[in-house]
């Protein structure tokens, strides 16, 4: 019996989720006295996840998976669920991890929840505390079966140190020509920037910025913060920003540790969608915009003005700062 | 070309929120229902492939008799006929095998699910059904051609998107992109009659395994009033985002 955690790499680095799902995985197995064990594809330094409490790696090395494929991700996992003797399978909720856990599950036959935010509860069964109804409510799911998989919100539980040393071994599981049916033929993607899932800060932009000539000083926010950006649905269906930034019920989830909104109003469905970040910060120049109600802070005040200024100052804090 | 579209039956987005006295299950007083928003995209993709390249479009919800209007009103959106499994959803592994034995038995070229419900957040149906079925499978699809058997799609990846080439018959998890808002369809009246005329089989539900159980629900803690900083001290809301927040 072990726990089995999915690090996601990209060109052979481990994603900054793959440390959370690590400490994770780790502290979940050290609740239940079993052994914590990664699965890492095409990972230059296997041995990294030693340092968030994983003692043993099966080490793929694997050339049709430089690329993505969750199909053949999910053979993967299955094979290493037998090898590890796993019980619990743990992933991140990137939308590459939900996309081959979703298969995973159907292979398995297993119980699987995602969105999770806290470890179980003690006790003979497994109940995982999760955000259901777009963040509008928690759910305490109980996993049934023997084999589940659960998908851990980002940035819910945090990156946690716990230094053992991690051994790695290879592993070789066999894959069919079935497993790769789906074929990526290019990818468009920003490789410079932090990604929505990645990122501990969000800078957004609403109908409010009135152009996308206007979003230089989101970008400049967001570089200052070393953060992504994202948008409200009519900013992506306008087309000033693209899709993959929209955020919302129908868009992303965020699930950040700082959100901030600017010329956003705050409709529901547009709170559904962000509620889980820890702090919400929001400017916009009607005080009576519903997003106040949701948020910790708030500037009223109209956008340019106050985003140039606020980049200004957090330069000057970063100087000092570090 | 024969298409399944996977209606699932959700609250209206604007809906509020609640549960029973106990805390177990969603109070559904007063809640309007919907299609789901991901199968509402899914839905009028498939409604276009119909038009175009004459696809059979079929419509299947789990549940019970309750989710027959949101089925009457993808017929009425112009699906040729709906099917309804005779059982609770659940649990997505629950749902996703009722559905394989539709797709298995309808003989699909093309099976369209939503992304996730925007009621339970599962993300799994299509993905578990592509599984059980062993057929290839496109999640966070945001464009979609097919050509014969031949099917190009475009999925949306964090921080992109990435174009993807596969064979039918294909399991796609649909969004927003798929069409666009714009192009969704309301019923008209002619739409409405016609759906009335149009066949709703009733299937029995399979015995089939539980993946999970929702044990109990609970609303976040109600937030404090926000602190409101003025547009000119930002170096306050710096100094709170720092020192009490600790974001920054
Ligand atoms: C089924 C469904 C699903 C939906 N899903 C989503 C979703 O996933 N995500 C989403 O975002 N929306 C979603 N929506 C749309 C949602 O209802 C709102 O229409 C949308 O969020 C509004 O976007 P906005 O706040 O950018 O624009 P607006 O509502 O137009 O708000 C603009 C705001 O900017 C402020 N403003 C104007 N000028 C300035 C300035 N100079 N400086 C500062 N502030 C300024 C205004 O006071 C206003 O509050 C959905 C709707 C439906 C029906
Ligand atoms: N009860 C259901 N009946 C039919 N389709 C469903 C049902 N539940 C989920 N689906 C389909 O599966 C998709 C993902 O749902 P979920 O896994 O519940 O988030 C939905 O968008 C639907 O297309």
């Amino acid at each position: 019996m072990s726990v089995l955690v999915y690090a996601e790499t990209e060109n052979g680095t481990f994603r900054k989720n793959a440390f959370e799902v690590a400490s994770y995985a780790s502290q979940l197995a050290a609740s239940l006295g079993v052994e914590a064990v990664a699965v890492a594809i095409n990972a230059d330094h296997p041995e990294a996840l030693g340092a968030y409490g994983i003692g043993r790696v099966l080490q793929v090395s694997e050339d049709r998976l430089k690329t993505f494929n969750a199909r053949a991700t999910a053979a993967v996992l299955k094979q290493a669920v037998s090898q590890a003797g796993a019980r619990i399978v743990v992933t991140s909720s990137s939308t590459d991890a939900k996309y081959a856990a979703s298969i995973l599950a159907g292979l398995l036959k297993a119980g699987y929840v995602n969105n999770v935010v806290s470890l179980p509860e003690p006790g003979e069964s497994l109940v995982v505390r999760r955000t259901a109804f777009s963040n509008k409510a928690f759910a305490y799911t109980e996993l049934l079966g023997d084999v589940s998989i659960i998908g851990v919100s980002n940035n819910a539980f945090g990156v946690v140190e716990n230094p053992v040393n991690a051994a790695a071994e290879a592993f070789a599981p066999a894959l069919a020509d079935a497993d790769f049916g789906v074929k990526p033929v290019s990818v468009d993607k920003a490789s410079d920037k932090v990604t929505i899932a990645d990122a501990e800060i969000v800078v957004s932009g609403g109908r409010g910025l009135k152009g996308p000539e206007n979003w230089g000083m989101i970008e400049e926010l967001a570089g200052v913060l070393g953060a992504a950006t994202a948008c409200s649905k009519p900013v992506s269906d306008l087309g000033w920003r693209p899709h993959s930034e929209h955020v919302g019920q129908t868009g992303k989830p965020v699930a950040s540790n700082l959100y901030i909104a600017i010329g956003i109003s705050g409709a529901i469905q547009h709170l559904a969608g962000v509620n889980a970040s820890k702090t919400k910060v929001v400017i916009n120049t009607d005080p009576e915009a519903p997003f106040f109600k949701a948020a910790d802070y708030g500037v009223v005040g109209d956008a340019f003005q106050v985003v140039p200024e606020l980049i200004e100052k957090l330069k000057e804090f970063k100087a000092q700062n570090g | 070309m024969k298409i399944l579209v996977c209606i699932s039956n959700v609250p209206d987005t604007t809906s509020k929120i609640n549960f029973t006295a106990d805390q177990t299950a969603f109070d559904t007083t007063g809640v309007q229902y919907v299609i789901n928003p991901n199968d509402e995209f899914g839905l009028t993709r498939a409604m276009w492939m119909k038009e175009k390249q004459g696809a059979l479009v079929h419509v299947a919800t789990v549940g019970g008799p309750a989710v027959e209007p949101t089925l009457r009103k993808a017929l009425a959106i112009g699906a040729d006929e709906g099917i309804r499994i005779d059982a609770e959803p659940t649990d997505g592994l629950f749902v996703a095998r009722q559905l394989a034995e539709v797709v298995k038995n309808g003989g699909y070229d093309l099976v369209i699910a939503g992304r996730e419900s925007i009621d339970y957040n599962g993300g799994m149906v299509p993905g578990m059904m592509a599984a059980m079925l062993e057929m290839n499978f496109v999640n966070t699809c945001i464009s979609l051609e097919v050509d014969g058997d031949k099917a190009t799609a475009i999925r949306e990846i964090d921080g992109g998107r990435e174009t993807l080439e596969t064979r039918l018959p294909l399991i796609i998890g649909g969004q927003k992109g798929l069409v666009e808002e714009s192009d969704l369809r309301i019923p008209n009246m002619r739409g409405i009659m016609m759906a009335r005329q149009k066949k709703l089989t009733v299937v029995p539900a399979l015995d089939a395994a539980h993946g999970s159980r929702d044990l109990r629900f609970e609303k976040p803690a109600p937030r404090g009033p926000v602190k409101l900083v003025d547009a000119d001290n930002l170096d306050e809301l710096i100094e709170l985002l720092h020192k009490e927040a600790k974001v920054i």
